[in-house]
């Protein structure tokens, strides 16, 4: 095998929420009661434009979690035994290898043929000048770059939008041709009346965003292969392939952190409010306890105890990528654990308001017990403000992790995120000039990410409030009564 | 006398959806000066959007389409905002609903006072605290100068809308719009708050527009009157006239829908079908549908005004003389609505169920504890139910009546043991329920069950009904029943179909048990919640006010509901009210409790047509009545409600009671009995049993 793969700790994680997320697909589908508000979602034209710049983003970051070890070439020799390098790659970093490879000396401004910095330079007559100069990627196959420049991006760019755009013509005709069969209309009426809106999903608006994706990536491929689109950081590597690279880690610390936190601030937050009495007191006076110690601090605390204990056991890991991912795993549960706090306030005070209403009440005369009360009636009450506060708290995570990458208890050094790209950048913000593409690409990465995850969140919580759907959808009035 | 208020035409849409709701679709009204015009209708008919239009404070999302609303000649609707700023409250000033709702919690009553009159008098200091006294004096409010600097919170519901209405007057307006200014107060409180407006009124002047879905308080406060339904006036007539002879077949059934003592062994008229959606198109008569005399033209031709006698008009194609052959006279009108009302049920007692005692509550309280400090040291006890006993037999139903805060409720749910009783003891069929381990009690939870007020909160939005129902079900195991049974249950029924009989059993459509609680109405709601109460075969129904939280036509199908499932399932009822018709028409006893305990019970006829406690009398005269020709004399109650957690000592009506007598205050009275069934707790009667 030319390779080995590896599951890191975070990868098992996330393969089986995959698997989980699977089976509740399975679930919902045959089940048409459930599936009902979904529809609604899919309904939605915010909600599926979100819809399909996340399945991007998360396209990405499972490409990016599919690890494993190339076997290192022995000169042909079938006897030895493989060796396989320490160097743990992705699917992804194969995918990008030009950008992965094609490292500068340091920094360059984004689609430059030249470095950022002048530098002494040795000509072959011996004397030396001072001037930027070209870069070893970047650009390298323009002969005179001043001339040729700006024709060879622009065409590359069109090539590239061209190329975009057919595979959106193909993927747009074949996925109507699919609807067409489905619906059992001729081709070109489902054409029309996905161009005049007329269908129940917003098609027209999701290839509109889809177009846009397309395009963009393809005058990304085309332009990245020769030029560094986001530039280069101090050490030369390019800065899209670092906000690729990002986005998993963003993803991971955004949805492991708000799974460990969901069941201590659900459980204990709804026990509280439910039970009252004692349970309360004891609940209030952990998460009292919990928010008073500075977040920052406890996080600190925990970090570089588990630093110091992986620096004493270098044993347990045989790569730096194991080591970098545990110590991600850990910020998660970490970040988790201090977090839930105050999702669990908010929940204990919507659940004493809504214990007190007539149906909970009708549920105990009915003897229904407390666990099916909480599941039933109390959980499904309260869960817009789980996945607001869920929602709200990734982006607020993501900026955590930022923070605490800049205190030094962030992620490992070595591991690429949108914490670790900041902080560099900010290092940079006072030079003269400014080096600005590293924040700014950092920044609308997360930004696109957060936004569509906002959006989309948004769109779930409208379809899923009975309550809402009555605005919408207001010339649908009550039953005929028969008397 | 000249016309006051002249409101031609008038039309408001609300832009809330994705068809405009036209909620004044073309009002035409007259208010001249002095008198009491009184809009009547229910609810979503439009009434408040209306009164809001005169005054222009309409939400952000309504939007007056056409119309003129003329006051002493100006037309409001013409005019800038800041001219508009100088009419309000100094000529036209509103009361609103909700008194509780409608006072800011932060201000004193001088402070909120004060604004009107610095507003428009350009008032000050001194100046200002003594016209804000005499306006408080005005209103009856006890005490003034302390009120005065008190905050709204420290007022009981019925002062609140005093200070409100003095609110209100302080600019000595020529108009006052009231919406609803008695629909959240007690009766006792609300006969306070109608004596004082009609007193003001006959001194200052004033014309009132009395917005109200209550037929008794129209008949006591107003001159004249309008009927409003779906957006527009059906009917207009002077009080006297309308009372008398009701023209719209909108208002005759309101009329009929009226539970009353007369009507005991009838079933109520309904009023078939929903209000219509003010967002649809009106071809012809808005109540065509809804009818029982309509024909084609109702249906093609929106109806134009037509005279019944000089000072009263009708919206309706049978009073049309140039309708054609289908007009119709009055005579052929009463006899069609008789026709309807007379369906006599067969009697509702049941002689063979009466004897045996199904719930037996003896000595029952609730007391809640108050708690203060650090360590939450008890200070004291909030006694909402102190010492109260009942017994209900099978089939009949007990009514317990009283004011608000009085401990109805509580009684209710510690029946069913939602709420832990203090003490006492509450015997099921035999079966001591106080302290009953939590297991057994479930076995035992599906014979008595509970039906609440607010049909709104009662149902979880999240649930589909068939989930609603089938909980209870599920909890309880009911799949094999005891000696109960329904009627509509057989044996190899599935669940599903199960759910579907229950629904049609209370008057939904089966298909109905897929939806979501909030695609129904008021009144579908509540029987939604009593669908889900039958199906675990209850033999004891405690209805918390089941028909106050909806509309007159409304409470009649769910009354009617309800004595129908008696007759047939023998259900029992503890029936919680504020309502007294309700109770003449439906019970059989009555309780009456006043501030956590009763005063006097017996059966219907003996409490309601022979009243011996006091409270009992201040209760019943407060009530307002249709009666033109009756004038009834009110008692007036002072003051109000005390607290029950430090309630007056001996009687605790004594503080209230116009014949209290020394001992009242010393201890309480024994009971008297006046027949088997009647008991009086007064020392008024002798104590003991009366020979």
């Amino acid at each position: 095998m030319p390779f080995k793969p590896v599951i890191l700790w975070t990868d098992a994680l996330i393969y089986l929420l995959l698997v989980v997320v699977i089976i509740f697909a399975w679930y919902v589908l045959r089940n048409e009661h459930l599936l009902t508000p979904w529809r609604r979602v899919g309904h939605s034209v915010s909600g599926m434009m979100a819809l399909t710049v996340l399945i991007l983003f998360i396209s990405i970051g499972l490409l990016d979690t599919v690890h494993f070890r190339p076997a290192i070439e022995n000169s042909g020799n079938p006897n030895i035994e493989k060796v396989y390098g320490v160097q743990v790659l992705s699917l992804l970093d194969v995918i990008v290898t030009p950008l992965r490879t094609s490292v500068e000396k340091t920094y360059s401004a984004p689609f430059a043929t030249h470095l950022y910095t002048k530098e002494t330079i040795e000509l072959a007559e011996g004397r030396q000048v001072r001037e930027f100069p070209r870069l070893k990627f970047g650009g390298a196959h323009l002969h005179n770059p001043e001339a040729q420049f700006a024709t060879d991006v622009t065409w590359r760019t069109v090539k590239g939008v061209g190329l975009g755009l057919f595979i959106w013509c193909v993927f747009v005709v074949s996925l109507v041709m699919l609807l067409a069969y489905r619906s059992g209309k001729k081709f070109i009426r489902t054409l029309f009346s996905i161009l005049r809106s007329e269908t129940e999903v917003p098609w027209n608006a999701v290839f509109i965003v889809l177009a846009l994706i397309l395009s963009l990536i393809g005058a990304a491929m085309m332009l990245s292969t020769h030029y560094h689109i986001f530039g280069t950081d101090k050490v030369g590597q390019d800065v899209f392939y670092q906000s690729l690279k990002s986005i998993r880690t963003g993803l991971v610390i955004g949805t492991l952190t708000t799974l460990m936190m969901l069941p201590f601030a659900l459980l204990l937050g709804i026990m509280a409010g439910y039970f009252r009495g004692w349970v309360d007191d004891v609940i209030q006076y952990i998460y009292t306890t919990l928010s008073s110690i500075p977040s920052v601090l406890l996080i600190a605390a925990t970090v570089l105890m588990m630093q110091v204990y992986m620096e004493t056991h270098p044993e347990l890991f045989d790569t730096i990528a194991v080591r970098a991912d545990l110590r991600l795993l850990f910020l998660c549960i970490i970040l988790g654990v201090t977090s839930w706090t105050g999702l669990c306030r908010l929940l204990r005070g919507e659940t004493l308001k809504l214990r007190e209403m007539e149906y909970i009440q009708a549920a105990h005369a009915f003897g229904v017990s407390h666990w099916r009360i909480i599941s039933r009636h109390i959980l499904p009450n309260v869960m817009h403000i789980v996945l607001i506060a869920t929602v709200m708290d990734f982006s607020g995570l993501v900026l955590a992790e930022a923070v605490l990458s800049y205190l030094g208890v962030g992620v490992d050094p070595s591991m690429i995120s949108f914490g670790t790209m900041i902080n560099a950048a900010r290092l940079e913000m006072a030079r003269e000039p400014i080096v600005w593409w590293a924040l700014l690409s950092s920044f609308s990465f997360m930004f696109t990410l957060v936004l569509s995850a906002n959006l989309f969140a948004d769109a779930v919580q409208n379809a899923f409030n009975p309550r809402v759907r009555t605005l919408s959808f207001t010339n649908r009035k009550v039953v005929p009564l028969v008397t | 006398m000249t016309s006051l208020l002249q409101i031609d035409n008038l039309e408001t849409i609300l832009h809330t959806g994705a068809t405009p709701i036209r909620a004044v679709d073309g009002l035409t009204l007259q208010i001249l000066k002095g008198e009491t015009f009184a809009l009547l209708g229910e609810s979503g008919c439009g009434k408040s959007m209306a009164a809001l239009s005169m005054m222009r404070l309409l939400p952000e999302v309504g939007e007056i389409v056409s119309g003129s609303v003329r006051f002493d000649g100006e037309d409001l609707l013409l005019m800038p905002e800041t001219a508009m700023r100088n009419i309000r409250g100094k000529h036209i000033s509103m009361i609103f609903q909700e008194p509780m709702l409608s006072l800011n919690p932060v201000l004193t009553v001088v402070e909120q006072i004060g604004e009107v009159l610095k507003q428009h008098f350009n008032l000050h200091g001194v100046m200002l605290q003594k016209r804000v006294l005499e306006i408080l004096r005005q209103v009856g409010i006890p005490d003034a100068t302390r009120i005065m600097t008190e905050y709204p919170f420290q007022f009981s519901g019925g002062m609140k809308q005093r200070v409100m209405i003095a609110m209100a007057l302080v600019g000595e307006p020529g108009l006052l719009i009231a919406d609803e200014p008695t629909t959240a107060l007690d009766v006792t409180i609300q006969a306070q708050v109608l004596d004082l407006m009609r007193d003001l009124q006959h001194h200052k002047g004033m014309a009132i527009l009395l917005i109200t879905h209550d037929l008794g308080v129209v008949a006591e406060m107003a001159h004249r009157l309008a009927v409003m339904y779906a957006g527009e006036i059906v009917e207009t007539a002077v009080c006297d006239d309308f009372f008398r002879n009701p023209a719209h077949p909108y208002s005759r059934k309101l009329f009929a829908a009226l539970p009353s003592r007369t009507k005991r062994n009838q079933e109520l008229a309904v009023i078939s079908g929903n209000v219509p959606s003010l967002s649809d198109k009106f071809i012809g008569c808005r109540f065509a549908n809804r009818c029982d005399h309509a024909w084609d033209l109702c249906r093609t031709t929106a109806p134009k005004w037509s005279r019944v006698t000089a000072s009263h008009q009708v919206r309706c194609h049978l009073y049309d003389k140039d309708a054609g052959a289908k007009v119709q006279n009055q005579v052929e009108i009463e006899e069609a609505d008789s026709r309807i009302i007379a369906v006599p049920q067969a009697s509702t007692v049941n002689a063979s169920t009466v004897n045996s005692k199904l719930l037996c509550v003896t000595d029952l309280e609730v007391h809640f504890p108050i708690r203060k400090g650090l360590i939450k040291r008890v200070i004291g006890y909030v006694k909402a139910v102190d010492g109260v006993s009942l017994t209900i037999s099978q089939g009949r139903t007990l009514a317990l009546v009283g004011e608000s805060g009085c401990g109805k409720t509580t009684v209710g749910k510690s029946i069913l043991q939602l709420i832990t009783p203090t003490a006492g003891s509450v015997r099921y069929d035999g079966l001591e329920l106080v302290g009953l381990e939590r297991k057994r009690l479930r076995k035992k939870r599906a014979e008595f069950q509970i039906i609440f007020q607010d049909p709104y909160s009662s149902l979880n939005p999240r649930m589909r009904i068939i989930d609603i129902i089938e909980e209870g079900m599920n909890a309880l195991n009911t799949k094999n029943d005891g000696g109960v049974s329904n009627g509509v249950r057989q044996p190899n029924f599935s669940k599903g179909e199960e759910v579907g009989a229950l629904l049609q059993r209370v008057g939904l459509p089966p298909e109905t048990k897929w939806r979501y609680p909030h695609e129904f109405s008021g009144g579908q709601r509540q029987r939604i919640a009593i669908a889900r109460t039958l199906a675990v075969n209850p033999r004891l129904l405690i209805c918390d006010e089941p028909t106050s939280a909806l509309d007159v036509s409304v409470q009649a199908q769910i009354l009617n509901l309800l004595k129908e499932l008696q007759h047939s399932l023998g259900l029992a009822y503890l029936f919680i009210t504020h309502n007294i018709s309700v109770v003449e028409y439906f019970a059989d006893e009555v309780a009456v409790m006043y501030l956590g305990r009763i005063v006097e019970q017996g059966r219907v006829d003996e409490v309601l047509g022979n009243p011996r406690h006091p409270y009992t009398r201040a209760l019943l005269s407060a009530v307002p009545v249709i009666k033109l020709e009756s004038k009834r004399e009110v008692i007036h109650l002072h003051g109000d409600l005390p607290s029950p957690a430090n309630p007056p000592s001996g009687c605790h009506f004594h503080p209230r009671c116009p014949n209290a007598m020394p001992v009242c205050s010393e201890a309480y009275p024994e009971a008297t009995e006046f027949s088997a069934t009647h008991t009086v707790r007064c020392y008024l009667y002798e104590q003991g049993v009366l020979s």
